[in-house]
């Protein structure tokens, strides 16, 4: 019986030759992932709920301040201040202020074939390097911290097979939401979307890692692509080795919960609407929204590219008055290749507030926090009720393009 | 008998043939500054007061900065107040996002040299530095002026400060001007204005001007004014035949003198948590320290992000320490942008903010807690300022500051 | 001329701004909002131990700071009959007479009382402490109109016509 790519990744974790969905599998993982959302809150469990706390491998636990950084108040100096205690004492890698998590794991550690655990929803990001990389909350993640192993219920897989290219002016981002609003948001509880086909093939890494981060608001368990020789050179490029024997494919009589073929070319442009990810209707047929704020950015839509669609739309021309175009982006190496590109001046001479790589307004706490019955576009993960700031306030979703032209014109669709 | 120079703009302005210290005299006001945080008292109180119409809307400024960004709901409805109150009564003179109130005001032209300009804010003393008297009111003072266009005041004594010769490398003029609230004392210059004197100056920038001029309020100063000479025309693009009367008289009558020489002056700190608890930054060498900040309307200019970038060029921010810049404008960011600055300082480990108030401020971009100690290029270190009140803030040049966070303890530059 | 007394809270030099109303409260909508955060950096205690009546003794340089109005605006708000101060910050002293907040200049009652003891203030005369009497001056005349009108708003509103 054949295995999909999340089956036999977990085997490879497991050490064991085979596995299906439903066993439960003790795994030793790759890598922990721990952001300044929860760790100071893992932190205060190590200490003091533990008799004799010790780390089974510090070298593969990394700790990455990007939610409230740098601090808007000394509750959060606080917590940082734990956690980088902790960091400190112990030996753990520290990033602060460097960039979104996922997009710092995606530079500089994921590896095709590991499986990772992160405390925070998106770490399904990790597919788009053929990694198995799935959200805990932070007693999983202490128990991961403490052992260096976790139990996982072996899930099943949906798969997407993708055909084509998108069509100029469609994004990944649209891809993505079209799937989600097609599945709903837990159309794929507790199971693997795993992504291939001559369309996954001809998505870049970075628009791959729109598609695995997206899959946790339908509810999936991790997101993978089928990795190729693109993986290979994105690890080369990022210093580190992608192992030939862990770049898993699914086999051909592997078993799928679900088969769905998606036409790139007949995607188009989508928003989702407030407060459900799921709500997503054609951009065509969205009404006129009036705007207070644009958002671009996150762990989702806060690469190079995406920048690049922004400056490029505007280039010579000003975001509105009644507008605030708050761009972040997803990491000072993103940041540096934009400033180099003359991206930022252009962004900045249009009159975008330009953040430090962080996440920003798609947090909702620290910087950019909406104001009462404001509505929001953006390239965040969430549009749920109150994400961004009040609970009167309205989140809409949608790709960088739409975005940013919302923030010149200020209106959706406008 | 001569006249100071902050005699002589009061005497343009009024028409008076001459004033002394202890005089009320009923001036016109050239320019406003309201900025985001008083926006929606000022709506209040001028309303309250009766008034329907602005007296010159041209000569009204509104800045938002303090909240740019938002870290909080609250935060909005001081935007929203403020763009009522530009709709109602026509102001055309408004920046959303554009940077520290107090680099837009001489930067863009707003506060111009020999103006009376006031301000919502105590550092509106800043446009000294383009030889405007300028100074700081409060929200219902500025209600009153925003409908009657006039404010009075006290014509104040002047205190001379004659500074002499090259300053050594690493020493910039915020050592000049630490070292001089040091003396003074935070209340020295209380209801006084400051008059700078002496080559030293003349050779000055005029970003470096605006850094003295802005911190002469943590000495209690009502404004700290330079000459005006060929820099200060060029920087406020007008001709210097219109402006070079602004001088103080060689025999005008000054209650008090400072000389010092430039060659004597050394890098500074002020320690946690007085402005003129001033040492000499090598007596405090070594303190480690957790952050580092560079920015505000005090040091966050191009030549300051330039002397940052100049220290961390090809170095790494110290371990487990965070560097926070915050250009001080749009114009600021997009200079050094070209000029690489913002490339080096990011490749060094920085963090880099959007230009605004930000940490200065304490409201976001930086808030530390019990026991951390902090770097910092901005202008005050009072207790709880950025953070709770168990912060160290320690205040010193863009040099110092850069030196410190390669190091991660308190260093005195080289340069 | 006006007399009263009250009880002291005796606080330093240097009494700045952001130690009346530090910056991370401005943004609360009203004065009420922000008056239990007062004094909060150096005495987090003292705005809820404040009584009506009671009097604010400091050193020099009360106010020193930002130009924010709240803080005269909050000890306003805490019922203080007045500051004793031995100097003030300009900007803060304009604010306090433009909302009518009563400031005394005085350099010699800090050093002679102690938190918790009772002085009588006679307006424009004198300071009595434990027998002492010490004297106070009174303002200058364009100052005093302000406070007469009640404050620079109803000055403005009997200028504009609004009150009498």
């Amino acid at each position: 019986m054949g295995m999909t790519i999340g089956e036999k990744i977990i085997a490879r974790a497991a050490g064991v030759e085979s596995v299906k969905a439903g066993d439960i599998q003790t795994v030793t993982l790759d890598r922990l992932m721990s952001n300044d959302g929860t760790t100071h809150l893992t932190v205060d469990m190590y200490n003091n709920k533990l008799k004799n706390p010790r780390i089974a491998d510090k070298d593969k636990i990394v700790f990455i301040m990007d939610h409230n950084v740098p601090a808007e108040n000394p509750k959060t100096a606080e917590a940082h201040k734990k956690m980088r205690n902790f960091a400190k004492e112990h030996g753990i890698v520290l990033y602060e202020g460097q960039g979104v998590c996922h997009q710092i794991m995606l530079e500089d550690w994921v590896c095709p074939g590991e499986i990772i655990f992160g405390a925070d929803s998106h770490t399904c990001s990790y597919g788009a390097l053929g990694a198995f990389g799935t959200g805990v909350g932070c007693t999983d993640l202490l128990y991961a911290i403490v052992t260096g192993k976790s139990w996982v219920l072996v899930p099943e897989t949906i798969r997407f097979n993708l055909h084509g290219k998108l069509r100029e002016g469609v994004y990944p981002r649209d891809l993505i939401l079209t799937i989600i609003g097609d599945i709903g948001a837990n159309g794929a509880n507790y199971k693997v979307m795993e992504f291939a086909g001559d369309g996954a093939h001809n998505l870049s890494i970075n628009d791959r890692m729109v598609l695995c981060n997206l899959c946790v608001e339908a509810g999936a368990k991790s997101g993978i692509v089928e990795p190729d020789e693109k993986v290979v050179e994105y690890c080369a490029e990022h210093g580190r080795e992608a192992k030939a024997d862990q770049m898993f494919v699914s086999d051909d009589d592997a078993t799928f919960a679900a088969v769905y073929e998606y036409d790139l070319s007949k995607i188009e442009p989508v928003v989702a609407r407030p407060d459900f990810v799921d709500d997503v209707i054609p951009l065509s047929e969205c009404p006129k929204v009036k705007i207070d704020q644009a958002f671009l950015g996150s762990c989702n839509n806060g690469r190079i590219d995406d920048l690049r669609v922004a400056a490029n739309i505007l280039k010579g021309k000003k975001v509105s008055d009644e507008v605030r175009f708050i761009v972040a982006p997803a990491s000072n190496a993103v940041y540096l290749e934009a400033l180099e590109e003359g991206i930022m001046d252009t962004l900045m001479e249009a009159g975008a507030q330009i953040m430090n790589a962080n996440c920003s307004v798609c947090w909702g706490s620290c910087q950019g926090v909406i104001g009462e019955n404001e509505v929001l576009i953006s390239t965040g993960t969430r549009n749920f009720k109150g994400r961004a700031g009040h609970p009167s306030s309205k989140v809409y979703l949608g790709s960088a393009e739409t975005v940013t032209k919302a923030a010149i014109t200020g209106y959706i669709n406008g | 008998m001569g006249n100071t120079l902050i005699e002589k703009i009061i005497m343009k302005n009024t028409g008076a043939a001459n004033v002394t210290p202890g005089e009320i005299v009923t001036v016109n006001v050239d320019r406003v500054m309201i900025h985001d945080i008083f926006i929606p008292f000022v709506a209040d109180k001028f309303k309250e007061m009766g008034f329907t119409k602005i007296w010159d809307p041209e000569k009204v400024v509104l800045i938002y900065d303090h909240l740019v960004p938002t870290s909080a709901v609250e935060d909005i409805r001081h935007f929203k107040i403020g763009d009522q109150f530009v709709k109602d009564y026509g102001l055309t003179n408004v920046h959303r996002s554009d940077g520290v109130c107090h680099q837009l005001m001489p930067e863009q032209g707003y506060a111009k040299p020999g103006n009376i300009v006031f301000g919502t804010d105590s550092h509106t003393t800043t446009y000294g530095g383009v030889s405007c008297f300028s100074s700081g009111v409060g929200y219902t003072e500025m209600a009153s002026i925003l409908g009657t266009g006039e404010m009075w005041i006290r014509v104040p004594e002047t205190i001379k400060v004659i500074v002499n010769g090259d300053l050594p490398a690493n020493v910039t003029s915020k050592d000049v001007i630490l070292r001089l609230i040091g003396d003074l004392r935070a209340d020295g210059a209380t209801y006084k204005c400051i008059e700078f004197h002496g080559d030293t100056f003349d050779k000055m920038s005029i970003s470096s001007r605006l850094t003295m001029s802005n911190m002469s309020i943590e000495a209690g100063a009502k404004a700290a004014i330079f000459a005006a000479d060929a820099k200060t025309a060029e920087y406020s693009k007008v001709a210097l035949e219109d402006i070079d009367w602004i001088y103080g008289d060689d025999d005008a009558s000054y209650c008090q003198v400072l000389e010092y020489n430039a060659a004597d002056l050394v890098p500074v700190t002020a320690c946690p948590s007085q402005v003129d608890k001033i040492k000499d930054v090598a007596e405090v060498a070594g303190t480690k320290v957790d952050q580092v900040f560079i920015g505000s309307c005090t040091n966050g200019r191009l030549e300051d992000l330039a002397v940052a970038a100049k220290i961390l060029e090809g170095k790494k921010v110290a371990p487990f320490v965070k560097l926070i810049v915050t250009p001080a404008s749009r114009e600021v960011y997009l200079a050094a942008s070209k000029a690489g600055y913002l490339s080096t300082l990011i490749k060094a480990g920085a963090i880099l903010t959007q230009p605004g108030c930000g940490l200065c401020c304490g409201r976001a971009c930086g808030i530390l807690s019990d026991n951390e100690v902090v770097m910092a290029t901005n202008n005050r270190n009072f207790l709880g300022r950025m953070g709770t009140s168990k912060v160290q803030i320690y205040l010193g040049s863009p040099a110092t500051a850069a030196a410190t966070a390669v190091a991660g303890v308190i260093t005195v530059p080289e340069m | 001329m006006a007399t009263f007394t009250g009880k002291v809270w005796v606080l330093g030099d240097d009494i700045d701004t952001d130690i009346i109303i530090p910056t991370e409260y401005l943004a609360l909508p009203t004065v009420e909002d922000m008056k239990p955060y007062g004094f909060s950096p150096l005495r987090p205690e003292l705005a809820g131990q404040i009584e009506e009546g009671d009097i604010i003794v400091a050193g020099k340089n009360f106010g020193c700071g930002s130009s924010r109005e709240q803080a005269p605006e909050i000890i306003k708000a805490l019922k203080v009959s007045c500051v004793i101060a031995k100097s003030y910050a300009r900007i803060f002293f304009r604010n306090s007479i433009n909302n009518g907040l009563l400031l005394i200049e005085n350099d010699q009652i800090q050093d002679a009382v102690k938190e918790g003891d009772t002085l009588t203030v006679t307006l424009g005369e004198t300071i009595e402490h434990d027998g002492t009497t010490y004297p106070i001056h009174s303002l200058p005349d364009n100052l005093m109109d302000i406070i007469n009108a009640g404050g620079l708003v109803k000055a403005m509103q009997k200028r504009n016509g609004i009150i009498k």
